[in-house]
């Protein structure tokens, strides 16, 4: 299995990670070698195998129902690259 | 009296409360070390005003006899746990400057128990990396040197900074954090011990994540002693983190010396690869002559899935890393480069904010995520995965630990082994299998190569059981009795 | 009933729609942050570092939601699981701080369920549940602060969301109102949700599609975030005539996203949604699987009050209305409530007309709820209480609410205060009836040589006279009896 380019291209576009057409050939070579890699997975008999996502065994932990944070608006925008009148700002979004 | 930075931390908090020295003049002596030993980068950010504060307020606990457990102890954090106030980059640019409002429950519960911060420690960029060279800070220098040649070598990594420093004297102890070998993997290229607890055993909660069910923190330190001491005070449940696992941390300091009498050791075969080292392969069997001659009972054991552990490593990381870094977008915190409109903002800054191994791997884990390839990669990894799990369940029927080769080599030099991606990750072939199945491991030093350069030895152990893993590491230091130190720390000694 | 079917050039067409309603879970705090769940507050205020996506921060479920997601699953009628996963749903979107929604996708927590929805004509319908699932809001995005910028609150981001979907299984506009309208009575019942549309805390997207009948589905458009119930039914007529014009004019349907422009009355796609999306689900590693255990079914179940439809046919049963009142009186639970606080000891139907007649129409005439009724249920029941025994007329019991509603006094009191009781008093009815004869002479003849119509006159004579106190059953008893005589 390879990456080819226009995959490398659409991969990179939906993690939104700007690629220019060198980094673009040597991802495809790169990519294209963890891929072979990982493909000899395909040896492994998995049939009536559940997948695993978790190594803990237990029941998941729930809270209670109480304001127990939040509050701290100046806090939350206090490493924001711009912000203003207590909201962040970005470029604007067409809906 | 010996040199202060070469005490460990067990003296050391012998001496503070006899007041043979104060937590002051420890902090100071190891502030003095760290200044000269610049150049191998361990820290991305030194905090010794912090040190300095803390370690008078030590001193204060120690006047009024009221101690706590690391009291005074000055160690390196490893930047990918956040800490209130003080930068955490996790060793990338797009968090340059990013100043968490919170603390994580592991520095948290140190800085409860005394430990005293000298700084952040370098690392690979989201802890992704086995020999430090991918942080957008630079890399950071092993303190040891091959007889060889003089090239700078690599420490390990991702905790490289972490390692470095306790090995080169500069912290008595570190924090690190390990998701397919990351701690286990610089001790051993570094000659220091170091320990990855269970799944669950250390709160996630604060750590910049990697890849969630893998990742997991624990300590670097120069005795198993020193490790066990300082996993006391990370480890415990945290509410914070639903994968915090509520189950008592035992006194590990009562049991340590008990030894290994009466111990199942099981040596797996499939550990035995091709393309590793002979020296790696003699220093194994080394160490299963010392727990033997310790009294411990050998046996064989096999785990057939291990050969496929990297490659579902390279899976299921890289899946969950897509996802956890989706994050670092410049819109709430970190660095923002400015776009013509939204998009271009994220692809941009994300461009210029990652290094080119995060970047590799957020496409890996964007690709095995993404539509058409879910079951062939992501969900086969996850199916391998349970695989490899119960192999180390059956093994842990027949034995009560595991020992293995931590490293397929010993520390190579900066630029070596970069042909590419693929033999970079071969490096953690031994310590992934333990992260995929959530088990506890540890590295101890055992011996050097022929070139001068430390070696190191994987210990396994059973779900929560850390307090057995101690018990092997302690009796395997005894006969052992690695007292070989770096160059850097040789001078200093002499 | 028959499928309302719209006619077209080409001829008949059947609309097909299925309806995601995000109700918020009402709760205090959001789903996986302890952050306050509440409305409005000042900009990233209800907000914790969780809810920012701030680096290791991590989630913790609120227990609360898993209850109440089991409980509206119960109400639903539907599958509860007893295993499910919550799941990342990867995106970037300046409102989703994770670059990821955490949302259950393969195993929700609720699966198949029905309810029956009320249609105006009396007749109800089962509408299918597909499925229902936990996951969390997002932020909210102003884009009208700034010319070329977009500001950001993060208030919402984390707020419990129960996703209800809906199998494709109403096929008007009217239908998918009273399923909105039935969901949001059944989410009241239950208190998991305040089904407060213009706060938000209830939103549909509305999935249409139109066919030829008996033709396989169409391609659909989901109209995203509508924002009432009335908007529902304008956007569904406007996009069944879209759609009916795009195909009749020979172009395909394109499946996409629209929005609802509720001035114009027109939907439009939306331009931030046209890239072709890979969500790349896979299971949360932060969190474990929700497992549940019977128990903690049953004891949920325990605690369902009556909901709208056992209430509506309970209604029927017990007070005998019909089912159009019986519906109408169910469909908000404040409202069956007050119904069955007035009914106590008095006539049904009449109780009913009145709460649904005279009260509602009051109350929609002031623009005010039911909570804020100036008359009270037992004061209402009062007030028909003097209508059953004859005290009153209902003429006149129309001018004493009227007092009521302004006052807040007692029927009763009004009525003593104004000396409106009915005179039953057969003397003074005579004297009146014996009166109004003697001075129609020309309208007996009239009515004697067969203009019956002419009854009704003379009743109207003798109660005018009486001021309206004299009981209409007796009026006409005696009118009818000395008319026959004369
Ligand atoms: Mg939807
Ligand atoms: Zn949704």
């Amino acid at each position: 299995m390879s990456i080819d380019k226009n995959t490398v291209k659409k991969v990179a576009r939906l993690a939104r990670i700007r690629i220019s057409d060198d980094e673009v050939d040597v991802l495809s070579g790169e990519l294209s070698k963890i891929l072979a890699m990982i493909g000899q997975l395909n040896e492994v008999k998995t049939d009536g195998v559940e997948p695993m996502t978790s190594v803990i065994e237990m029941q998941m932990p729930e809270r209670e129902d109480k304001v127990t944070d939040g509050g701290i608006p100046e806090k939350i925008l206090a490493n924001a690259p711009e912000q203003t009148a207590g909201f962040f700002v970005v470029p604007k979004v067409v809906e | 009296m010996k040199n202060l930075t070469s005490l460990t931390i067990k003296e050391a908090l012998a001496g503070l409360k006899k007041k043979d020295f104060s937590a002051v003049d420890l902090t100071e002596a190891h502030i003095k070390a760290t200044e000269a030993a610049r150049h191998l980068n361990c820290y991305i950010l030194e905090t010794f005003d912090i040190a300095r504060k803390q370690a008078a307020a030590s001193d204060a606990r120690y006047a009024k006899g009221e101690a706590r457990l690391l009291d005074g102890i000055p160690i390196a954090m490893k930047d990918l746990f956040c800490t209130e106030g003080v930068q955490t980059t996790a060793a990338s640019n797009i968090l340059k400057g990013f100043k968490p409002p919170y603390e994580s429950t592991v520095s948290g519960n140190m800085f409860r128990d005394g430990a005293v911060m000298l700084g952040k420690a370098n690392l690979d960029e989201f802890a992704m990396g086995s020999a430090n060279i991918t942080s957008a800070y630079g890399n950071v220098i092993n303190p040891w040197k091959r007889k060889s040649d003089d090239k700078p070598l690599v420490p390990g990594g991702s905790s490289g900074g972490s390692a470095a420093a306790v090995a080169a004297r500069i912290a008595m102890g570190a924090t690190g954090t390990d998701t397919g070998g990351s701690i286990r993997q610089p001790a051993s290229f570094c000659g220091i011990s170091g320990i990855k607890p269970t799944y669950g055993r250390c709160s996630r909660f604060g750590i910049v994540a990697f890849a969630s069910s893998l990742d997991q923190a624990g300590p670097f330190a120069r005795s198993a002693e020193d490790c066990a001491l300082l996993l006391q005070s990370m480890a415990g449940y945290d509410s914070k983190d639903s994968t915090s696992v509520n189950c008592p941390v035992p006194d590990y300091a009562s049991t340590i010396a008990q030894g290994v009498k009466g111990l199942k050791v099981g040596v797996p075969k499939e550990y035995r690869i091709d393309g590793t080292n002979p020296e790696i392969l003699k220093l194994w069997e080394r160490g299963v002559e010392m727990l033997k001659d310790a009294g411990a009972e050998i046996v064989d054991v096999s785990l057939p899935y291990t050969k496929y552990a990297l490659q579902t490593y390279y899976v299921i990381a890289p899946a969950e890393c897509s996802s956890n870094l989706a994050r670092y977008d410049g819109v709430r915190f970190g660095q923002r480069v400015e776009g013509d409109n939204l998009i271009d903002t994220y692809e941009k800054t994300r461009a210029a904010g990652f290094g080119k191994e995060v970047k590799r791997r957020i496409l890996i884990g964007t690709y095995v995520l993404s539509a058409g390839y879910y079951d062939a990669y992501y969900n086969k990894a996850r199916r391998v995965r349970k695989l490899i799990w119960q192999d180390f369940i059956e093994a842990y029927k027949k034995c009560d630990l595991l020992l293995t080769p931590t490293a397929p080599t010993a520390a190579f030099a900066i630029g070596e082994n970069m042909q590419d991606p693929v033999t970079m990750y071969l490096n953690d072939v031994f310590t992934i299998p333990a992260s995929m199945a959530g088990m506890p491991g540890m590295s101890v030093p055992v011996g050097l190569s022929a070139d001068g350069l430390p070696l190191g030895l994987q210990l396994l152990g059973k779900p929560f059981d850390e307090a057995t893993i101690f018990r092997a590491a302690q009796a395997i230091e005894k006969a052992a009795n690695f007292t070989a130190l770096p160059q850097l720390a040789q001078a200093r000694a002499a | 009933m028959a499928h309302a079917l719209l006619k077209g050039e080409t001829g008949d067409w059947e609309i097909v729609i299925g309806l995601e309603i995000h109700a918020q879970v009402l709760t205090k705090s959001k789903l996986f942050s302890g952050a306050s769940a509440d409305f409005g507050g000042a900009p990233n205020a209800h907000v914790s570092p969780v809810d920012a996506g701030m680096p290791g921060m991590l989630p913790v479920i609120n227990k609360k939601c898993v209850e109440s997601a089991v409980k509206t699953g119960l109400g639903l009628n539907a599958q509860i699981n007893k295993y499910s996963v919550f799941e990342r749903k990867n995106y970037f979107y300046p409102d989703l701080p994770q670059g990821y929604q955490i949302s259950q996708y393969a195993h929700p927590i609720v699966g198949n369920g029905e309810i029956e929805i009320d249609l105006a004509d009396g007749s109800s319908k089962i509408v299918g549940i597909e499925r229902l699932h936990l996951e969390q809001d997002a932020g909210k995005s102003l884009h009208d602060q700034h010319p070329t910028k977009s500001y950001l609150d993060l208030n919402r981001s984390g707020n419990p969301l129960m996703e209800i979907v809906s199998k494709p299984d109403m096929n008007s506009a009217e239908e998918a109102a009273a399923y909105v309208t039935k969901i949001r009575a059944i989410l009241r019942y239950l208190g998991t949700c305040d089904g407060n549309m213009d706060e938000g805390s209830m939103r549909c997207d509305v999935n249409v599609s139109v066919r030829k009948p008996g033709a396989a589905l169409g391609t659909r458009c989901e109209i995203k975030n509508v924002n009432s119930i009335r908007f529902v039914a304008q956007a569904i007529e406007c996009e069944a005539k879209r759609q009916i014009e795009v195909i009749e004019g020979g172009d395909k349907i394109v499946q996409e996203t629209r929005l609802f422009d509720t001035k114009a009355g027109t939907t439009r796609a939306m331009r931030s949604k046209e890239e072709a999306h890979d969500y790349r689900y896979f299971p949360d590693p932060d969190l474990l699987p929700l497992k549940l255990e019977q128990d903690f079914i049953d004891a949920i179940k325990k605690t369902l009050p009556e909901l709208p439809d056992a209430k509506k046919y309970r209604f029927m049963k017990d007070y005998g209305l019909s089912v159009a009142d019986a519906s109408t009186l169910i469909s908000e639970k404040s409202r069956a409530d007050y119904f069955e606080a007035a009914v106590k000891g008095n006539d049904a139907k009449l109780t009913a007309n009145w709460v649904l007649t005279e009260l509602l129409g009051a109350l929609n005439r002031a623009e005010k709820d039911l909570g804020d009724s100036p008359v009270s249920a037992t004061q209402l029941g009062g007030l028909v209480a003097l209508i059953s025994d004859n005290t009153i007329s209902g003429r006149i019991a129309k001018e004493v609410f009227a007092e009521m509603f302004a006052t807040g006094k007692n029927a009763a009191a009004i009525v003593e205060e104004k000396g409106l009781r009915q005179v039953s008093d057969t003397g003074a009815i005579e004297k009146i009836v014996d009166d109004v004869l003697k001075n129609n002479p020309d309208k007996i003849a009239e009515y004697k040589s067969g203009k019956d119509k002419l009854f009704g006159f003379f009743v109207g004579q003798v109660l005018k006279q009486s001021g309206g106190k004299a009981n209409p059953g007796m009026v006409n008893e005696l009118l009818k009896s000395k008319l026959d005589k004369a």
